[in-house]
């Protein structure tokens, strides 16, 4: 282990800078997403409407129901079921 | 130690004692649950081991490299049930991570020629086995007090200057040098200690 002089160690600290925040922020975010996406999904199930207003523009009926979609990390995945 | 280690995670558990104290399998578990604060602890562990195979393994620009991260993520939350050893989260998160960072080299390079295309796709292998040393020194590091995790994480992989740093943590300038070399000492002595054999990881130092 004498390998791991002081150096050394320091460089593979500095291998490891933190990924962006906003990155970071997102992927913590992913078990409310999901609960947000689920619930997005049964109601244009449910809600003939509600489904035509998200396949004419995904965007602004999200933000409608109060998600933002720029920062919401299931965008794709919600295009895809709804569409 | 086992017991030790079992004592502090029945007890009532804050975010940064989550990230220094409970093992992998042990945080694979509780994610599984439905533990969302484990699942933040668990995406904090593995952001920055992520990011580096995608930006210096794989030398993806930044636009990739953040869909490669959110993709790599999404995925393991969704899959996290079909781990079959939970302790094996490390080398599936890094397979998933150069799988996908692969899969977007392709996707890149569809109209650069055949040749080309397979030197695009080949990741650094030395730089993943610095990345992998790295998060063995990362891991050590959560095992230093408080005040040394932090001087060293905002001096070697934030860049931070020292004027910021001490602005940060409230020290004068003139003491920030003296205490990085200590904290490294320090940290020298953990990760030695962790890498004898019979040595458990992610034990605390004072």
């Amino acid at each position: 282990m004498s390998g791991y002089d002081i150096e050394r160690l320091s460089r593979l600290i500095g291998m490891l800078p933190p990924a962006p925040a906003a990155w970071t922020r997102a992927a913590r975010e992913l078990p409310r997403a999901r609960r947000e996406l689920d619930g997005i999904v049964e109601r244009a199930e449910a809600d003939a409407e509600f489904r035509r207003a998200l396949i004419a523009d995904l965007e602004s009926a999200l933000r409608a129901e109060g998600v933002e979609p720029t920062t919401w990390p299931l965008l794709d995945e919600l295009r895809r079921r709804v569409t | 130690m086992e017991a030790a280690r079992n004592a502090r995670e029945a007890a009532p558990r804050s975010p940064a004692a989550l990230s220094t104290e409970l093992s992998d399998a042990r945080l694979v578990a509780l994610c599984r649950g439905g533990d969302e604060e484990a699942w933040s602890t668990l995406v904090e562990r593995f952001s920055r081991y992520v990011y580096a195979i995608a930006v210096q393994a794989f030398r993806l620009p930044a636009h990739d490299a953040e869909d490669v991260f959110q993709e790599v993520f999404a995925r393991v939350f969704e899959r996290l049930d079909t781990l079959r050893e939970d302790e094996a989260v490390r080398p599936w998160i890094a397979q998933l991570t150069r799988r996908l960072c692969i899969d977007r080299l392709r996707a890149g390079s569809r109209e650069v020629v055949a040749d080309t295309e397979q030197l695009l796709d080949a990741p650094d292998e030395d730089v993943l086995a610095q990345i992998e040393e790295a998060f063995d020194v990362h891991d050590a590091l959560a095992g230093l007090p408080e005040h040394c995790r932090e001087i060293l994480d905002r001096f070697f992989a934030r860049d931070e200057s020292y004027r910021a740093i001490g602005e940060a943590l409230e020290l004068p300038a003139g003491t920030i040098a003296s205490r990085i070399s200590r904290c490294l000492d320090k940290l020298r002595q953990v990760f030695e200690g962790r890498n004898e054999p019979g040595t458990a990881s992610r034990e605390q130092v004072k």
